[in-house]
This record gives structure tokens, C-alpha cells and sequence, in this order.
């Protein structure tokens, strides 16, 4: 799949801003007045940004808000309601927390769950689809949520449930790959079942349809080189946990360590995200021959 | 209304002889200019002069090769263009209500008015029925030319898709597959009809006629008139004449 | 749930008028819808007899043809260097005065000086009598590098041939064979025709190096070597002849197996034995004594012996039946196996007379003898430019015909039936018109059939007459000129040089000629005296082509929904098996543009220059435009341009004074008019006395023509007669063995020319034209562009493993005579022999109002520039044309090559500059 910018920066700034305001929701940063201002309004900032972000990505952005309206079938819409409710939710926490309210913070509970669901939404939109076999695997909620609770944690300032997250997600990222990588084949498509010819015998592309490139090409057919691909899953591992990792580990706890982690986190998040784009292959491009 | 329907009173649909299909690019021709000028936003080309230009089809036609066990290599063309499901997912997972399947009929539409272009459901189709179109940022794909088939200002034999209608072979056949006694299903049923992709679960209408048997000419030769070499031609001669 | 409602009835447009398709030669009928006077949409019309409603995806694509923005504009005139692409715009009466003042002096003093090519177009019956009234022997069409073997071939065979003259008994055939077609002019009637064929199971066997397209549905493919046809056909020849299963009767009556040959040695020998009116004889097996092959009631004898004459048929029986021809002596040149040949010839006898037809009619042959029935063999063949763009085409197609006679598959139900003017032989054809006299119009038609030596175009030194050197001892039977040759010999001053070079459709700066490169200097190259050797070139175009460039003088043509065309008897219409039938196209939008319809100009023209014919009486012009020659013009009395509601009340058909209202009849009726054959005629037509009088009474002869089909073909006897050194007409020395070879009266096979050069050059390299384009025009075309934007030489298995070819290599693809590079791509169903391409994709930068990076011209190619017009020297030194020694034919099959994997590259090679443009590049589509 075309791995463009917008959905890649959607998914990964809304996972982690969804993420840490689940941390924050549920009371698990130590903050209050200003500062509790300022920490609620990069997790707001994230969701959104990475919210609008999406809105780029479509043709007709002036109608989007018609993605509301059909919640009962589609992820892309639940992921709407989700994302508006969880938002909503949090306000009164964040407001409290602002204030000093100290409103009960089972409200705040239930919003960080709503936040989990919210990535939950999301993920789905991509672990619906048959047509990716990649993505059409419980792995994929699995990793969503892990990433946007490593980001969540990273932002947190918190050590402990960084370290604890990084290292979970240490584990999830590799399985995300690995099984990901086994999926195609898993799935048992191919070009033969594609044109229903493959009863006769093995099926090749003679000639492609068009010679100048289409939407769906552009948009399904993405190819990384092998080579390449190994060596973005490794920087995509070491800047994502092992780097945040060692940061948290070895420097003091502050602000500039949270920065620099979640700088650092948060580029690996990106590379495999991209990787996890770049990787899909869709099985549109069976019959262009290419995967 | 992106729930499909439960069920649909006709299966209206394509069944396409690969067996008579030339690839000439006719179909796509004509889908493209009946759709340029009908239903909805035109089919828009981009850069259509320049080194890379690029336009929206609704239909395009695909060509492999297929090596059998045994015997020569073969060329098939193949059009591609919506099959519409029957389980179609391109319409379940329209955020807005755009998709649809139309429960009379079972034709797969979008209604451009409330498209967003998310282009999700391009990517819920196995098929690559769907594009979206660079200039109106709607979703395009296959109307099975609805606009046409009941269209009362074409004389009856013209209601057909324009694909169909253009077809130089035949090999292009439209008809409903609810019916079982209509020409697609009899000849879905008489030539196998396949259907793509079934790992995929879309339960598609369209119905592809797979080639017939190949390179299958071996006729025992001919029984000579006798020993050329040996009678010459005066012997032959009175051989094949020799009745007359 | 409620569904958005929708509307299912838009009207689909203000206005439909219906006209001709012209994105190619096929000649569909079409309905252009307008909507507010702009055209919106074009379907097939329903009603028309070639395409009954469906439409190619060039057809379909109309509309992004008449709004290209490649469209030229105005009449331009070089003011720079040629081919600097320095042009000033001027009016149209600007543009034909200056034309008249470079013609009239010529027409005085010298008409062959003007030199008047046409591509494909479709008036020929205009343009040829505007050359004709001009004087000057330098007129053709494109035939020549087309495929005139098929045209000769068959003419002079059975009176008829492939191309669109003919077509299979699409509903009775139950076994079609396709010899090298990949699209042909038929290309929508060949489509349904195939359709047709599938739906009812019918077998489909191609025959062609590459598997695609029409082969690709065949039923069976024989991947045969390229110019091995020949060899392959008469190879079931010899099969049928040794197993008897020859249709005898239909031998005997029809054909001129049974006439007796003369065998005594001398000038006659091979030609007919004669009674003393002329008329060849058979001998008559109720009495056993010689008879007039046409004489009432004659029952020829095959077997017949005359005073040591014998017959046709005994010659065929003894070449045919030799061990040469046996499957087993052939396989390996042709690349089939012989099991595999036996079993086509096997299955052609069992369909041919195990399965024979018949239908329940009467009729009446020549020789007054009445058939209850008329039996029908349901075998039919179809070939095209793979048999006919080869040096041995005019003998092949000669043998394909051949065949399809023993099996009495011509003109019998189920077979392959020719189409009205056909049936039409050779002898009732012209001969060819060449002395020009200052002043004065030719005396007849510049093309024709060439019966014997002395009718060929040879001045009295025996140097040709022609430019293109047509009807010379190096190609006396060329019968549509030669086009390939006219650049290069107006160049080369041989035989002569000529001052103004008129050009019509054609681009032949580029995919239309041979070695490109080498054409492109030959009209721009000086002499000393400073002048360009070709001194003027005055070229018709409707768009910014390649060719553009080049000339002196640019008259813009309409697109095809902007003028008047006519598609008549004349010319090649558009008849079917059963009727004969005739189309017109009209303005269905008026040019946007100071454009004129070339027509139109051609008359205007002529007008000017006061051409016999074309001026009235007191001077003016006599036609005001085309249309009104359309209706006006009549060639014999009576006899005109359209067969349709012709008399002044629009009542007669064929022949009949001509009726004003003529045009709008046309157009009510779809713009096509089909005089139907009654049912006694429709079969047996070269025999059958009712079609005779039928076509006697349409006006496509003046008295009856009934003939035999010519198995032994006396003509080409003649010429061989003259290669032994017989009669007064005397070929070159250096052409004597060519000729006794080629000329050979039974259809034989010889390798291709290009076969010489075969070990360093093992390869064949082919060229295909893809179902989508037409050749140039295509690229300009929004749509069709984008399917097909770019080529690849498709390299079989055994050249892409050997060599280790990944995807994205380019090739070095080298011939006796150039070099190119070029993508490639891995096809396996191909010959293993065999590279090919599709035809004319590749593009001069700049060109058709294309971006200067366009694909087409980066990494599209073209194999042109690989094939020469001369065949490396012969051990004699000379260079023989590459072309038929027939016909003339362009040999653009026979090319060798040699390949080499170069790795992977971003453009083709040669490079050449972008063009100058001639109109501004095109931004958005309309
Ligand atoms: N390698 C290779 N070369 C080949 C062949 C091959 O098989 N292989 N085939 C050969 C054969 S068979 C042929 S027939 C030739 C064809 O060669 P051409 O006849 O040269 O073919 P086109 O490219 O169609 O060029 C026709 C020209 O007519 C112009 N034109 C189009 N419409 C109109 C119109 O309405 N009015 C006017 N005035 N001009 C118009 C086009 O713009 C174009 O410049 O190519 C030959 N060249
Ligand atoms: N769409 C479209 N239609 C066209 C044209 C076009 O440009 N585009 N051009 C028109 C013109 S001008 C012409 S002349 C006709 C030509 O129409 P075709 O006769 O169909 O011409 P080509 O495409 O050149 O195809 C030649 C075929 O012969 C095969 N071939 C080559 N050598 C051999 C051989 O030795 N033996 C056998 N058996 N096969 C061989 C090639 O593989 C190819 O399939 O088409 C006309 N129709
Ligand atoms: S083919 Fe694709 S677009 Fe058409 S109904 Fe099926 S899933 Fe939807
Ligand atoms: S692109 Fe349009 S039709 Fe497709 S899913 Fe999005 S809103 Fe629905
Ligand atoms: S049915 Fe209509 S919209 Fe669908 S492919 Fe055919 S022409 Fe195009
Ligand atoms: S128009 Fe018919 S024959 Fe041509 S590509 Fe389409 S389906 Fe095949
Ligand atoms: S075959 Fe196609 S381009 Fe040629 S006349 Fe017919 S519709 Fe037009
Ligand atoms: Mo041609």
C-alpha cells in the first residue's frame, strides 16, 4: 500500500496522543494547573493533529463530516464516534485535572479505556480488510494498542511503565513482522485464484492494462526492496524501544529525557509505521503482477 | 445505507467469455466515454498530454500468459472491471453511506454527493473495481451502466452497459444471475462459470467463462491413395480419377 | 433503508447524427451525439453491415480524436530551412495559389515532375482521377507497402482477395484457419465474424509466430517461422493431393485445372493450347475432344492428355505430390512438427468434405448446366500482412489460395466468400497508363493488372516510367505502386528526378517509411546547386505528425466528423458476401479551425489548374465542393460515385442519372446504402449467371465476366517465358533468375530474402498492430494513450534465459542495416525465433502536440529504422529492392536481427531532436 505521509502521521500521532491521553485519563501522570494544561493539550494536540492529518487523505474533505453517519458498518465511522466521544470524555477529566477539581477519576478511567478503544477503531480499519492480508490478523489491534500505549507511556515521563511498555512493544513489534510477513501466503491467494485461470496452469502477466500509471496502482501496489525493508525494520527497532529504552534507563528523569525519548520513540513509530504501509501488499496487485 | 440488503429481487451482472475475449480494449473505450458524459462527475485525465498521464477507467483489460503441464504457452486477455458483490465489502466499510447496493437490483453504487473520498473502499476491493478521481475527489467505479440498462429514452436492445454493447466478439454478456434460466446463468452453468477470488468471501455476481480447451488438434493423418513413389503420377492419377 | 433515488433515464444527448468512423480504414457506421452543437458521445449504429452496433477502442475514443489538440490549424508555408519547423500561417487562397504556381509550370512541360503519394485514405477513386487529369504517371495509394501480394495474389487467383474484399461464411463455417492477422482493415467485422464462430464452437486455428489476440483465442496455435507459410501450406497440399481429398468437381468446373497446356518447347510453352478465337481448351469428357473451357454444357476432363498437352491439374498433381513438400521434408523450416501439419490437413479434408454443407437453391452456372443444390465445404482461411510483408508473399498468398480451391472452399457456403465488386479477375482490370504528355491527362488509370511483358511501364530504353519504378522488371506485377520507394528514388535521381513531391495521409518522415533516419536526411539533404534534392513537398495532414515538418507547404485537413467522404465501388466500399454497399460521411460538426476538407481542395485544386473534368465549359470550376462531386461526378454514364437512390427521383439503384438529394438520403438511412444479391447469386459468383446479370445491372461491369480461377497462372507464365529469353520484351540480365523463380505460374514457396543474412543475424523480428491504435494517430488520443503510451520488444524463452534478461533490461537489437535499443519484456508464447513489437507506438519527441518527455517518444521505438529499403548487395553487387519481385510489396517481415541484453536503461535509442512544433503542446483535454 502506498504508504502516504497523512495516514502515516494519522495513525501514528493519533495512536500515541490516544495513548497518552489514556495515561493521563487515568491519573497516571503526576500533574496539575498549568503544567497539567499543557500536558493535556499535546495529548488533545496529537489526537487531533494526527485526526486532521487523515482529513488530507481525502478527496472531498468538505463532506467529512458525513463519516458519522454510518457507525453501524463501518470502522472508519466508529472510529469517528470513537474518536469524538473519547475526546469529549476527557474534557471534564482535563478540566479537573486544569482546575484542581478533583473530579472522581472513574470518569477518567472509563475515558482511557474510550481511548484504547479509539486506537482499537482505528486499527480496525486496517485489520478489517481481507484484501491486505497483512493487516487482517488480531496482530494488528495488538500492535496498535501496544504503540499507542508505548507512546502514551514515553510521553508520561513515567520510567517504570515506559520501560515495561517499551519492552512489551520490544516483543509485539518483531510478532507484528514475523507474522505479517507469513500472511500472504497464509491466505492462500494468488494470481490464478485472482483470474480464475490458474486451473490451467501457471499465470504470468503477458501485458499490463495500461501503460501509464492509475489510482490503483499508485494506491495498492507499493514495492520496498528486501534489503531495504531489513534495514528499516532494524532502525525502525532500534529508534522505537531500544534507544527510548536505553534513555529512560540511563539519563535522569526530567523533561529533557521525556523529549528525547518520545523524539526518538516516536521516529522509530514512524519508520514502522511507514514499514507497515510500505509492507501491505494488497491483492489488487495480482493482477498487475506485483505484490 | 451501507448495510447491504438481505436480499436482492435481481442479480444483475457480467459474464465474460475469456475463451472469446481479444483484449482489444473495445469495453474499456466505451465505458470510459458512456461514463465520461453520464453518471455523475466526468471521468477526469490527468496530465492527459504530458509524459505521465493519467485518467480514471472503469474497466480495464488485463492480458497473462499461462504455461499448462503440457503444451504451449497461451495468452488470455482479461477484463476487469466491478462484480458486484454480493457480500461486498467496498460497501460495508464506507464511513459515509456513499456505497451502496441497491436491493432491487444488486447493483453496487456510490452516491458521488456523499463521498468523501476516503478511498477505503477501494481498498476493501479485491477486485480494483474502484478509482478514485483526481479532479472530483469522488469515488468512481462500474455502474453496471445503470443509467442505461432502464434507460426508456434508449430503444429496448440499447438498454445494456455501453460495455456490452460495444463488445466486437461477445464476449461480454449482461443479464441477471438471480434467474436461472437467463443467458448468464445458463451460460455460467454450460461453460463453468467462475468466480474470482473466493478466499476472499465478496460472494461476487460476475461470472468469468474460463478458455476452452486448448491445442488440442491431432487428427490421425490422412490415408494416402496409394505409393506415389512407387505407381508415379500416371498411377495416381488413375487412381483419383479413375471413379469418374 | 432508503436507497438515494436516481435517475435512471438522462437523456442521452440533444441530437444524434449518424456517419462514418474514420480512427480507421474499417469504415463503421457510427452515432455521434451532440449535446448543445458539441459532440458528447459516440456509439456503433446498430443498423450499419460492418459493425452492427459495436465499436472498437478507437472508435469509441472519437471524441479525444477530433478534439486532439495535435489538430493543425491553418494552411502553413516554411519560411526557414527544411525541417526547422519555421512556418508562417496563410490563407487558403495563399496556400492554392502557391500550389498552382509550382504545379501548372510542370503540368506544361513535364507532368512527371509531380509525384502525388496517398496513405490510407479512402478516395482513391477521386484522388487517382485528379492524377489521371494532372498527366502524370506518379500516382499511388498505399497499397504497395500495405499489402498488395494479398491483393495480387488473390486477384490474380480467384478474382478476389483477403484484405476486406472477402470474408469467411462466418455463420456456416465450423473450421476457420488465420494466417498472420493480427487486426487487419476488417477489424470490428473480423471481431464478430471470431464472436460468431466461438458461441457456436466453431474450431479457430491461428497460425502466426506470436500467440496474441486473435491467436490467442484460437483453438489451436501453430507458432510457425516467419516466411515459412508457403512452405507449411503447400506441405496440406501435399497431404491432400496424396490422399485424394480434393474437390474434384469443383476443380474441373471452376477452375482452370482442367485447361491443357501447351508443352511443345518454344515461346508457348506453359501457356494454354487455344482454339483459333483464343480461347483456352479443355477437353470435354462426353466427347473426349478439345472444347472452349466456356463452351454450353462441357464437362471438362483433369485427367485429360491432348497431343502431349496436358493438363493443369496433372502439373499440380506432379509439384505437389514430390517428397519436397511431404510434412516430414518441411517441419523444421517451418518450426511445426509434422504430426502436427498431418493432422491439420486431416481435419481440413474431414470438415471440408465429411462435413459438407449444402443449401436448398437453385441456379444456373455459365455453361448453362442447372444445380439443384448449391454444396457448400465449411472450411474457410483468412491471411493478411504476415504472409504479405514478406519477398515471398505474392507466392504465398497464391498457395493459401490454392489450397483453399482443392478443398472447394471459395465462394461455396461455409467457405470464404468474396464481396461485391468482386468477384472481379485480373483480365477485366485495367493495365497500367504511364506516358505522360505535357498537358495532357494520362490515357487511362495509373494502376492495373499486367497480363504479359510488353504492358509494363517501361519507357522505350526500358528504364522505368514510374518514380516508384511499379511495373518495372523488378516488380512487374506491382498493382498498387510502390510508396516505400518514392523518397529514396526521387532522391537518388533513379530513375529520374522529380520537382514537387505531393503527399497525402501518409507520415512517411516516420513510421510509414523504412529506415527513418535515413529519410529524414533524404528530405532535407541539398544538392550542390544548393537546392534541395526533392525540391518541393507539398503534404496533407489533418494533425501535427511526424511528416509535418518536412514540407514546404502544410493544406490542414478536417477531422473525419467534419467533412464529406465517400466510401463507394470505386474505391473499397463497404460490401458484404450479400449485397454490395456504400457509405458517406458528412459534417456532423463544423472545424473549429481555418481547415478545408482535402477533397474539397484537391477539386479546387484541380479547378485551378483547369484538370479535363473538373472545370465547366466556360471555365469555373465544375464542382463547388466534394459533396457536389460525390453526387455530381459520373465515371461512365450513369455510373458515379454512390450507388444509392441514384436517377433524379432517387428510385435506381447502381446505375442511373445522378439525383441531388442524393447526400440526404445517406444520411436518413445512416449514411450507408446496400444493394442486396437475390439469393440464386449469393454463391458460386464468378460462375453463377445470375450474379452476373446482377452485377451487370449495378454497374460493376458492363457485360458478364464469368472466369475460372486461376490455379496456373498465365501471366506470370509469360513473364517467366521472357526470363528464358522468349518474345521481344527482354528483362535485365542481372533479374533473369529472380524473375524464373518468382514468376513461377504454380504457387511455389522460396525463402525470404531477408534469409541471407540469417547467420549473423539469426532472429526474426516482427511487428504487430495492437487492437487500440491506428498507427500514428493513436498517440495523440487522450485515451488510447494512456493504455498504450510506450512498447516493449517482446523477446521469447529461449533469447531472455540465454542471455539472463530481468525486467527493465534493455536490448541492443542490431539488423544488416542499423541498430537500435529498446525495452524489452519476456513473452513465451512466441516462436522461439521471433522477437516483435507493436507497430508505430514509438514517437518523434515533440510530435502530435506531446510533451517532449511523452513515453512514447522516450521509451517507445520504432523497428523502421533497422529495416532498409535495399537488400544488402548480392554477390553480382547489386542491391535488390527489399520487396516482393512480384509485386513490389514492402518486405518489412523478412527483417534479421541479432540481440543483446544492454542492461537496464531509461529511453529507447536512436535519439533524435525534438520536433519543431507546428502547434502549441496540449495542456488539458476537452
Ligand atoms: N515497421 C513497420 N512499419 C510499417 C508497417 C509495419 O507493419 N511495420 N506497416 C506499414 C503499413 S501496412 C502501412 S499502411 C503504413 C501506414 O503508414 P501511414 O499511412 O503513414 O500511417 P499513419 O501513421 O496512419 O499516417 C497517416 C497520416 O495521416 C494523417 N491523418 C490522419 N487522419 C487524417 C485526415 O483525416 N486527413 C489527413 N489529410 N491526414 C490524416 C495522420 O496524422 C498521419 O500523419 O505503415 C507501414 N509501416
Ligand atoms: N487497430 C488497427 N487496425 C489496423 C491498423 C492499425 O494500425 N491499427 N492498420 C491497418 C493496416 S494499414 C493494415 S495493412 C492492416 C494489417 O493488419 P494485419 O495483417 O493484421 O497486420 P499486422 O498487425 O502487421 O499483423 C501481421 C501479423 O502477421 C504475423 N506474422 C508476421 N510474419 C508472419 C509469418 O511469416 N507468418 C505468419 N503466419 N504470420 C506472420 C504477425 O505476428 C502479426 O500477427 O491492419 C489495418 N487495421
Ligand atoms: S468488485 Fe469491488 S467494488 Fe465491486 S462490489 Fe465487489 S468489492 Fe465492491
Ligand atoms: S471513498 Fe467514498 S464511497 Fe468510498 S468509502 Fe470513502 S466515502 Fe465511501
Ligand atoms: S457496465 Fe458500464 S460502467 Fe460497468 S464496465 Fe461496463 S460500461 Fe463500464
Ligand atoms: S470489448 Fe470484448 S473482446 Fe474487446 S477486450 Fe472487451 S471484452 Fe474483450
Ligand atoms: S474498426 Fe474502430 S476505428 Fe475502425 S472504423 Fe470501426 S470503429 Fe472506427
Ligand atoms: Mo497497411
Amino acid at each position: 500500500m502506498n504508504p502516504a505521509p497523512s495516514v502515516i502521521l494519522f495513525t501514528v500521532f493519533s495512536g500515541a496522543g490516544f495513548g497518552f491521553l489514556a495515561f493521563l485519563g487515568a491519573g497516571l501522570v503526576d500533574a496539575s494547573g498549568w503544567a497539567a494544561f499543557g500536558l493535556w493539550f499535546l495529548g488533545y494536540a496529537l489526537a487531533v493533529g494526527g485526526l486532521l492529518a487523515s482529513v488530507f487523505h481525502l478527496g472531498n474533505p468538505r463532506r467529512s463530516m458525513r463519516a458519522f453517519s454510518q457507525w453501524r458498518t463501518s470502522w472508519l465511522s466508529r472510529e469517528a464516534w470513537a474518536a469524538v466521544a473519547t475526546l469529549t470524555l476527557l474534557a471534564p477529566v482535563a478540566l479537573s485535572d486544569w482546575m484542581g477539581f478533583n473530579w472522581p477519576r472513574s470518569w477518567g478511567l472509563l475515558a482511557a479505556a474510550l481511548c484504547l478503544a479509539t486506537v482499537g477503531t482505528t486499527s480496525m480499519i486496517y485489520t478489517q480488510l481481507k484484501t491486505v492480508p497483512r493487516w487482517h490478523h488480531w496482530i494488528t489491534p495488538v500492535s496498535f494498542a501496544v504503540f499507542a500505549l508505548a507512546g502514551g507511556a514515553v510521553l508520561s515521563g513515567d520510567g517504570r511503565w515506559t520501560a515495561a511498555m517499551l519492552v512489551v512493544l520490544g516483543i509485539v513489534l518483531p510478532a507484528l513482522w514475523q507474522i505479517g510477513d507469513g500472511r500472504f501466503a497464509a491466505v492462500g491467494v494468488g494470481i490464478g485464484s485472482a483470474t480464475g485461470l490458474g486451473a490451467i496452469g501457471k499465470v504470468t502477466v503477458f501485458e499490463q492494462p495500461h501503460t501509464s500509471p492509475n489510482y490503483l496502482m499508485r494506491e495498492m501496489i507499493y514495492v520496498v526492496g528486501r534489503k531495504h525493508a531489513a534495514r528499516l525494520r532494524v532502525l525502525a527497532y532500534g529508534l522505537a524501544v531500544v534507544a527510548p529504552l536505553a534513555v529512560v534507563l540511563v539519563l535522569p528523569g526530567g523533561p529533557a529525557r521525556v523529549a528525547l525519548a518520545a523524539l526518538l520513540h516516536l521516529t522509530g513509530v514512524l519508520a514502522a509505521r511507514w514499514l507497515f504501509f510500505a509492507q501491505a501488499e494488497h491483492v489488487v496487485g495480482l493482477y498487475y503482477g506485483q505484490r | 445505507m451501507t448495510c447491504l440488503p438481505a436480499h436482492t429481487d435481481k442479480k444483475l451482472g457480467l459474464a465474460i467469455d475469456l475463451d472469446t475475449c481479444v483484449g482489444c480494449q473495445a469495453c474499456v473505450s466505451a465505458c470510459k466515454g458512456w461514463n465520461d458524459q453520464g453518471y455523475g462527475a466526468s471521468l477526469s485525465d490527468q496530465n492527459p498530454y504530458g509524459a505521465n498521464p493519467s485518467g480514471t477507467f472503469l474497466n480495464r483489460v488485463h492480458s497473462y500468459q499461462v504455461a499448462p503441464d503440457e503444451g504451449a504457452v497461451q495468452t488470455i486477455a482479461f477484463p476487469r472491471s466491478c462484480l458486484h458483490c454480493d457480500d461486498a465489502p467496498c460497501v460495508t466499510v464506507c464511513p459515509t453511506g456513499a456505497s451502496y447496493k441497491r436491493a432491487e437490483d444488486g447493483i453496487v453504487l456510490v452516491n458521488e454527493d456523499a463521498c468523501i473520498g476516503c478511498g477505503l473502499c477501494a481498498w476493501a476491493c479485491p477486485y480494483g473495481a474502484r478509482e478514485l478521481d483526481a479532479a472530483a475527489g469522488v469515488m468512481k467505479k462500474c455502474t453496471l451502466c445503470v443509467d442505461r440498462i432502464y434507460n426508456e429514452n434508449l430503444p429496448e436492445v440499447d438498454r445494456v452497459p455501453a460495455c456490452v454493447r460495444s463488445c466486437p466478439t461477445g464476449a461480454r454478456h449482461f443479464g441477471d444471475f438471480a434467474d436461472p434460466e437467463s443467458n448468464v446463468s445458463r451460460l455460467s452453468r454450460e461453460r463453468g462459470g467462475v468466480a474470482l477470488m473466493p478466499e476472499m468471501g465478496t460472494a461476487p455476481t460476475n461470472r468469468y467463462l474460463p478458455p476452452r480447451r486448448k491445442d488440442t488438434l491431432a487428427a490421425p493423418a490422412l490415408a494416402p491413395l496409394g505409393d506415389f513413389m512407387a505407381t508415379g503420377l500416371a498411377g495416381w492419377l488413375d487412381r483419383i480419377l479413375g471413379g469418374r | 433503508m432508503n436507497q438515494p433515488s436516481i435517475d435512471t433515464s438522462p437523456a442521452v444527448s440533444d441530437e444524434m447524427r449518424q456517419t462514418t468512423c474514420y480512427m480507421c480504414a474499417c469504415r463503421c457506421g457510427i452515432n455521434v451525439h451532440l449535446k448543445s452543437g458539441r459532440v458528447s458521445y459516440i456509439e456503433g449504429n446498430r443498423k450499419h453491415p460492418v459493425n452492427r452496433g459495436v465499436l472498437c477502442a478507437k472508435g469509441a475514443s472519437g471524441i479525444m480524436q477530433v478534439t486532439a489538440p495535435s489538430r493543425l490549424q491553418m494552411p502553413l508555408r516554411r519560411v526557414g530551412p527544411r525541417g526547422s519547423g519555421a512556418f508562417e500561417e496563410i490563407s487558403w487562397d495563399e496556400a492554392l495559389n502557391l500550389a498552382v504556381s509550382w504545379m501548372k509550370p510542370l503540368r506544361e512541360t513535364a507532368p512527371e515532375k509531380l509525384a502525388f503519394f496517398t496513405g490510407r485514405d479512402q478516395s482513391q477513386a477521386l484522388t487517382s482521377w485528379w492524377a489521371q487529369a494532372f498527366g502524370t504517371p506518379n500516382y499511388a495509394a498505399h497499397g504497395g507497402f500495405c499489402s498488395v501480394n494479398m491483393a495480387a495474389g488473390g486477384i490474380y487467383t480467384i478474382g478476389g482477395a483477403f484484405w476486406e474484399f472477402g470474408q469467411p461464411d462466418w455463420d456456416r463455417t465450423k473450421l476457420f484457419v488465420l494466417f498472420g492477422v493480427a487486426e487487419d482493415h476488417d477489424s470490428n467485422p473480423i471481431k464478430i465474424g471470431l464472436g460468431k464462430l466461438k458461441a457456436r464452437g466453431a474450431r479457430v486455428v491461428g497460425v502466426n509466430p506470436i500467440r496474441s489476440g486473435y491467436n490467442a483465442i484460437a483453438d489451436d496455435w501453430f507458432g510457425i517461422t516467419p516466411g515459412t507459410d508457403g512452405l507449411l501450406i503447400l506441405a496440406l497440399v501435399h497431404c491432400l493431393f496424396e490422399a485424394g481429398k480434393i474437390d474434384l468437381d469443383y476443380l474441373a468446373r471452376f477452375t482452370n485445372a482442367p485447361l491443357l497446356l501447351d508443352a511443345t518447347e518454344g515461346p508457348g510453352k506453359g501457356l494454354f493450347l487455344r482454339n483459333a478465337d483464343g480461347v483456352p481448351l479443355v477437353i470435354d469428357r462426353q466427347t473426349g475432344a478439345p472444347a472452349p473451357w466456356n463452351g454450353k454444357g462441357v464437362e471438362p476432363d483433369l485427367g485429360a492428355t491432348w497431343q502431349g498437352a496436358r493438363t493443369v491439374f496433372q502439373h499440380m498433381a506432379e509439384r505437389y505430390l514430390s517428397p519436397k513438400y511431404a510434412p516430414e521434408a518441411v517441419a523444421e523450416r517451418c518450426g511445426i512438427a509434422a504430426d502436427r501439419i498431418r493432422a491439420l490437413a486431416a481435419e481440413l479434408a474431414r470438415v471440408a468434405f465429411d462435413e459438407a454443407i449444402e443449401i436448398a437453391q437453385l441456379w444456373t452456372d455459365f455453361r448453362g448446366v442447372q444445380h439443384q443444390k448449391m454444396p457448400g465445404r465449411p472450411v474457410s482461411f483468412h491471411a493478411m500482412r504476415g504472409i504479405s510483408a514478406h519477398s515471398n508473399g505474392f507466392q504465398t498468398a497464391r498457395a493459401l489460395h490454392l489450397l483453399q480451391i482443392i478443398l472447394g472452399a471459395v465462394e461455396t457456403p461455409g467457405s470464404y466468400r468474396l464481396k461485391p465488386p468482386y468477384p472481379k479477375p485480373a483480365d477485366a482490370h485495367p493495365v497500367p497508363h504511364f506516358t505522360a504528355v505535357p498537358g495532357k491527362p494520362l490515357a487511362g488509370p495509373h494502376l492495373g493488372y499486367v497480363r504479359s511483358p510488353e504492358q509494363l511501364a517501361l519507357k522505350p530504353d526500358g528504364t522505368p516510367a514510374r518514380i516508384d519504378k511499379a511495373f518495372s522488371w523488378e516488380n512487374p506485377l506491382s498493382a498498387h505502386g510502390l510508396m516505400h520507394m518514392v523518397i529514396a528514388n526521387a532522391y537518388a535521381g533513379d530513375p529520374y528526378r522529380i520537382d514537387t513531391l505531393f503527399l497525402y495521409m501518409a507520415n512517411m518522415a516516420w513510421n510509414s517509411s523504412m529506415n527513418t533516419a535515413r529519410v529524414m536526411e533524404m528530405l532535407t539533404d541539398k544538392g550542390e546547386d544548393g537546392e534541395y534534392v526533392i525540391p518541393r513537398i507539398i503534404y496533407s495532414d489533418a494533425y501535427a505528425s511526424e511528416m509535418v515538418a518536412y514540407a514546404d507547404l502544410i493544406l490542414p485537413d478536417t477531422t473525419y466528423l467534419e467533412r464529406h467522404d465517400c466510401i463507394g465501388l470505386l474505391d473499397r466500399p463497404i460490401s458484404e458476401p450479400d449485397a454490395a454497399g456504400d457509405s458517406i460521411r458528412w459534417p456532423v460538426i463544423e472545424p473549429d479551425r481555418d481547415v478545408r476538407g482535402f477533397q474539397s481542395v484537391l477539386l479546387d485544386l484541380g479547378a485551378r489548374l483547369a484538370l479535363p473534368g473538373m472545370v465547366a465549359e466556360d471555365g469555373s470550376p465544375k464542382y463547388r465542393d466534394y459533396a457536389d462531386y460525390i453526387v455530381n461526378h459520373q465515371r461512365r454514364p450513369g455510373v458515379g460515385s454512390l450507388i444509392g437512390w441514384r436517377g433524379a427521383d432517387g428510385t435506381k439503384e447502381g446505375r442511373g442519372e445522378p439525383n441531388l438529394n442524393q447526400l440526404a438520403r445517406y444520411i436518413e438511412n445512416g449514411s450507408f446504402y446496400q444493394a442486396h444479391i437475390p439469393e440464386e447469386a449469393q454463391f458460386y459468383k464468378p460462375w453463377n449467371a445470375a450474379y452476373q446479370v446482377w452485377a451487370v445491372k449495378i454497374g460493376l461491369y458492363d457485360t458478364p465476366q464469368p472466369y475460372l480461377f486461376a490455379l496456373w497462372s498465365e501471366p506470370l507464365r509469360r513473364f517467366q517465358l521472357a526470363a528464358e529469353g522468349h518474345g521481344p520484351a527482354q528483362p535485365p540480365e542481372h533479374l533473369r533468375a529472380q524473375l524464373r523463380l518468382a514468376m513461377d505460374p504454380l504457387p511455389i514457396w522460396y525463402a525470404p530474402f531477408g534469409e541471407a543474412g540469417a547467420g549473423e543475424y539469426p532472429v526474426h523480428a516482427l511487428t504487430q498492430r495492437p487492437m487500440d491504435m491506428y498507427h500514428s494517430w493513436g498517440s495523440q488520443n487522450a485515451w488510447l494513450r494512456q493504455i498504450r503510451g510506450r512498447n516493449f520488444l517482446y523477446l521469447p524463452t529461449k533469447i531472455w534465459a540465454a542471455q539472463g534478461f530481468c525486467e527493465g533490461d534493455y536490448a541492443r537489437v542490431t539488423s544488416p542495416s542499423g541498430e537500435i535499443v529498446a525495452p524489452v519484456a519476456h513473452m513465451p508464447a512466441l516462436n522461439e525465433n521471433t522477437v516483435w513489437t507493436w507497430n508505430a507506438i514509438g514517437k518523434r519527441k515533440a510530435a502530435w502536440a506531446l510533451d517532449d518527455g511523452a513515453s512514447e517518444a522516450k521509451e517507445g521505438f520504432l523497428l523502421n529504422h533497422l529495416i532498409s529499403e535495399l537488400q544488402p548487395a548480392q554477390a553480382d553487387g547489386h542491391r535488390r529492392a527489399n520487396s516482393d519481385p512480384v509485386t513490389g510489396q514492402a518486405a518489412w517481415f523478412d527483417l534479421r536481427v541479432r540481440i543483446e541484453r544492454v542492461g537496464p536503461r531509461d529511453h529507447a535509442e536512436p535519439v533524435f531532436p525534438p520536433l519543431p512544433r507546428v502547434v502549441p503542446k496540449g495542456r488539458t483535454r476537452a
